[in-house]
C-alpha cells in the first residue's frame, strides 16, 4: 500500500536521521577530545566496508553466486575515480560537486567491469564462476600495476582527500537504501527465484543470463562507489592491496553476518571494521579469529549469524506501540547503521 | 643466443610447470573424488615448506641425505590434511557447495595466519636439499634437479593413475563421485574414501613443496595461495578430476608464463595465465582432456 509504505520510508529517514544527529553530536560536542578524528576514521572506513559488504551479499545472498574478486571492482573505482579527481582538481568545483563526481565515475567504471566480467562469467556457476572472478581480479591488479596512469606498479598518491565522515555516512545510507530497494523490487524478487531453482526460473520466462549480469552490475557499482570513498579517504592507491585475501575478508563478513540479510551485512561490517582497531595489541589474530567464526558459522548456523532476518524499524515502532501488524506489511526498515 | 635463451626459458618452463603439475595432481584427486575446490592446497604446500625448514638442517646434522626430511614433510601434511578433512570439511560436507567452499577458504586463511602467529611474518630460507650437478647444453644451464622436479611429476601421475585405475581402493574412490548412495549400498566406507583421499593429496603436496623448496628455497606464510591458485588453473586447464590432464596443464601454465615473461611482457605473465583460465572455462569448460557432461535435470 502506497500510503503505507510513505510512511515506512518517513519512519526510516527519521531513524537515520537521528543515528546521524547522534554521531554528529558525539563528534561536534568534542566529547572524545584528542581521539575524535580517530573515531572518525573508524566510522568512514566501517561505511564503506559496509557498502562493500552489502553489495556482495547482492550477489552471494540474493543471487546465490560468490564472487572472490569484489576487491578487484573496488580497484577499479578507486582508480577511475581518483584520475577523474585528478583532472578536475583546479577546475575550481566546488568540494562537494567533486566528492560526487568521484562517486559517479567510480560507480560507473566499476558496473562497466561488471559487464565486462558478468557476461563471459554468466556461462559458468558455483566453483568455476567463483574461480574466474578470482581470476578477473587478479588481471585487474596486474594491469593496475603496469598502466602509467596508475602508478605503474608504485604508489598512486597525492589524491585529493574528499571522503569526510558526514558525506561518506550519507553516501552510505543512500547507496544500502537503493540496495534494499533492489533486493524488494519486481528485479530482486527474481534475482531470488534464479537463486532458488535457476532452471524452474527460466522454465517460467525469466531471462536467467540478463538478470545475472544486471545483478553482477549492480553490484560492481556499488563496490565502484565504495572504491571511489576508499581512494577519496586514503589519498594513496597500492594495487597490491587489493589483492584475492581483500576479497576473501569481504566474503567472510557477508557469510558471517547473514546471507541474503543487509542488516546482517551492515552490523557484520561495522562490528568486524571497529573490531580490529579495538583490539589493536591482537592484530595478529585477527584473521586466524576471522576464519575460526567462519568455520563454526558453516558447520553450525549455515545461513550466517541473522540468516535473512531483516531489521524493520517500522515492525520494531509497530511492537512498542503495542499495536499488532499482520507480517504482510512490507517495510523498508534496512537503512538503519 | 636466441637458440640458448629459447631453450633456456623451455627448461625453466618445464621446471616451473613441472611443480605446478604437482600440486595440480592434489587439486585433481581431492576434486575428483569429492567436488570440492580445497582452497587450503596450497596452504598444505606452505605446511610443508615448513616442515622441511626445520627437519633439513636437523637431517644434515643426522649425517643423512638432505631429502629424507620430505617423509617427515609428509608425515606433517598428511596429519594437517587429515585433521583439516576431519574437523572443517566433514560437518559441512551434506550441506552443499557453497558451505564447502567457503569452509575451504576459511581454512586456508586459517592455516595462513597460524603459520604467521606460529613462524612469524618474515620469509624463512631453506638450506639447500640436493647438490646436483649443472651442465651447459647448447649454451642453456640445464640443472639436473630440473629433470628431478620433471621426473617426479611424471612418476607421481603413473603411480596415481595406476593406483586409481587398478586397484580396488582406486575403484571405489571413482565409484564414491558417480553415486554416494550406491557407494555406501555396495559396502564402500564413504568416509574412509574420503579421508584416504585427503591424504594422499596432502602427501602429494609435501613433495610438491620439496620440489618447490629446491628451486625456491624461501618460505613464506602466503606462498601457498597464489602457488594454490595458478595450480588449480593447470588443473582446470587440462581438465579438473583427470590425473594426466593435471601434468599437462601443469607443463602447460609453467611454459607459458616463463615464455610471456621473456618474450612478450615481463609485467603481464600473470594475467596473461588468468586470461587463459578464463577463455578455457568459457569455450571448453571440461578442461583440454575433459569430456562435456550435460547437466541433469
Amino acid at each position: 500500500m502506497p500510503q503505507e509504505r510513505k510512511k515506512s520510508y518517513v519512519i526510516n529517514f527519521i531513524g537515520v536521521l537521528i543515528v546521524f544527529l547522534l554521531l554528529l553530536a558525539l563528534f561536534e560536542s568534542n566529547l572524545l577530545g584528542s581521539r575524535t578524528n580517530y573515531i572518525k576514521g573508524i566510522c568512514t572506513t566501517a561505511c564503506y566496508t559496509i557498502i562493500m559488504v552489502a553489495s556482495l551479499n547482492l550477489l552471494t545472498g540474493f543471487m546465490g553466486e560468490f564472487s572472490l574478486g569484489h576487491a578487484g571492482f573496488m580497484s577499479v573505482g578507486a582508480y577511475a575515480s581518483a584520475i577523474a579527481t585528478g583532472f578536475l582538481d583546479d577546475s575550481g568545483l566546488p568540494v562537494f560537486v567533486l566528492f560526487l563526481l568521484a562517486l559517479a565515475v567510480g560507480g560507473i567504471a566499476a558496473a562497466v567491469a561488471g559487464v565486462a566480467v558478468g557476461i563471459p562469467a554468466l556461462r559458468l556457476r558455483g566453483d568455476y564462476l567463483c574461480i574466474v572472478t578470482v581470476a578477473f581480479a587478479e588481471i585487474i591488479r596486474v594491469a593496475f600495476c603496469n598502466f602509467e596512469i596508475t602508478g605503474g606498479g608504485r604508489t598512486l598518491s597525492g589524491i585529493t582527500s574528499l571522503s569526510n565522515f558526514y558525506w561518506v555516512f550519507w553516501a552510505m545510507v543512500i547507496c544500502v537504501g537503493l540496495m534494499y530497494m533492489f533486493v524488494r523490487s519486481r528485479f530482486g524478487r527474481v534475482v531470488t527465484a534464479i537463486r532458488e531453482d535457476y532452471i524452474a526460473a527460466s522454465a517460467s520466462g525469466i531471462n536467467v543470463t540478463f538478470y545475472k549480469v544486471l545483478t553482477f552490475t549492480v553490484s560492481a557499482f556499488f563496490a565502484g562507489i565504495a572504491g571511489a570513498i576508499y581512494a577519496h579517504y586514503m589519498t594513496a592507491l597500492i594495487p597490491t592491496n587489493f589483492d584475492f585475501m581483500y576479497s576473501a575478508e569481504f566474503l567472510t563478513e557477508v557469510i558471517i553476518g547473514g546471507t541474503g540479510s543487509l542488516t546482517g551485512s551492515i552490523i557484520g561490517a561495522a562490528f568486524l571494521s571497529a573490531l580490529p582497531e579495538v583490539m589493536r595489541q591482537f592484530a595478529t589474530y585477527r584473521m586466524l579469529m576471522y576464519s575460526i567464526v567462519l568455520v563454526l558459522v558453516m558447520i553450525f548456523k549455515p545461513g550466517g549469524i541473522f540468516g535473512t532476518w531483516e531489521f524493520s524499524l517500522t515492525r520494531l515502532l509497530g511492537r512498542l506501540t503495542g499495536r499488532k501488524r499482520e507480517n504482510k506489511t512490507v517495510s523498508g526498515g534496512a537503512v538503519h547503521e | 643466443m636466441a637458440l640458448s635463451l629459447f631453450l633456456q626459458s623451455l627448461v625453466n618452463g618445464l621446471n616451473q610447470g613441472a611443480i605446478y603439475a604437482l600440486i595440480a595432481l592434489g587439486y585433481t584427486m581431492v576434486y575428483g573424488i569429492i567436488r570440492m575446490i580445497n582452497f587450503a592446497h596450497g596452504d598444505f604446500i606452505m605446511v610443508g615448506s615448513y616442515t622441511l625448514f626445520y627437519t633439513v638442517p636437523l637431517m644434515v646434522s643426522a649425517g643423512m641425505p638432505a631429502w629424507m626430511a620430505v617423509f617427515i614433510a609428509i608425515a606433517v601434511c598428511v596429519a594437517v590434511g587429515v585433521i583439516v578433512e576431519t574437523v572443517a570439511y566433514k560437518p559441512v560436507r551434506n550441506a552443499g557447495s557453497m558451505s564447502a567452499l567457503i569452509t575451504a577458504l576459511a581454512m586456508s586463511v586459517f592455516l595462513e595466519n597460524l603459520a604467521m602467529v606460529l613462524f612469524g611474518a618474515s620469509p624463512k630460507s631453506v638450506s639447500a636439499i640436493f647438490t646436483l650437478p649443472t651442465f651447459q647444453f647448447l649454451g642453456a644451464t640445464l640443472q639436473i634437479k630440473y629433470l628431478l622436479t620433471l621426473g617426479i611429476g611424471l612418476a607421481m601421475m603413473a603411480g596415481l593413475q595406476l593406483f586409481v585405475r587398478k586397484t580396488r581402493l582406486g575403484k571405489a574412490m571413482r565409484a564414491v563421485p558417480q553415486d554416494k548412495e550406491a557407494s555406501v549400498l555396495v559396502g564402500i566406507n564413504v568416509n574412509r574414501i574420503i579421508t584416504i583421499t585427503f591424504a594422499i593429496g596432502s602427501g602429494l603436496a609435501a613433495v610438491a613443496a620439496l620440489m618447490y623448496c629446491s628451486t625456491y628455497p624461501r618460505c613464506t606464510m602466503d606462498m601457498g595461495s597464489m602457488m594454490g591458485l595458478k595450480a588449480f588453473i593447470a588443473a582446470v586447464l587440462g581438465g579438473i578430476g583427470i590425473i594426466p590432464g593435471a601434468m599437462l596443464g601443469g607443463l602447460l601454465v609453467g611454459l607459458i608464463e616463463i615464455f610471456v615473461k621473456v618474450y612478450i611482457a615481463p609485467g603481464w605473465y600473470e594475467a596473461i595465465t588468468y586470461g587463459i583460465l578464463i577463455v578455457v572455462l568459457l569455450v571448453k569448460p571440461a578442461g583440454i582432456l575433459g569430456k562435456n557432461v550435460g547437466e541433469k535435470v
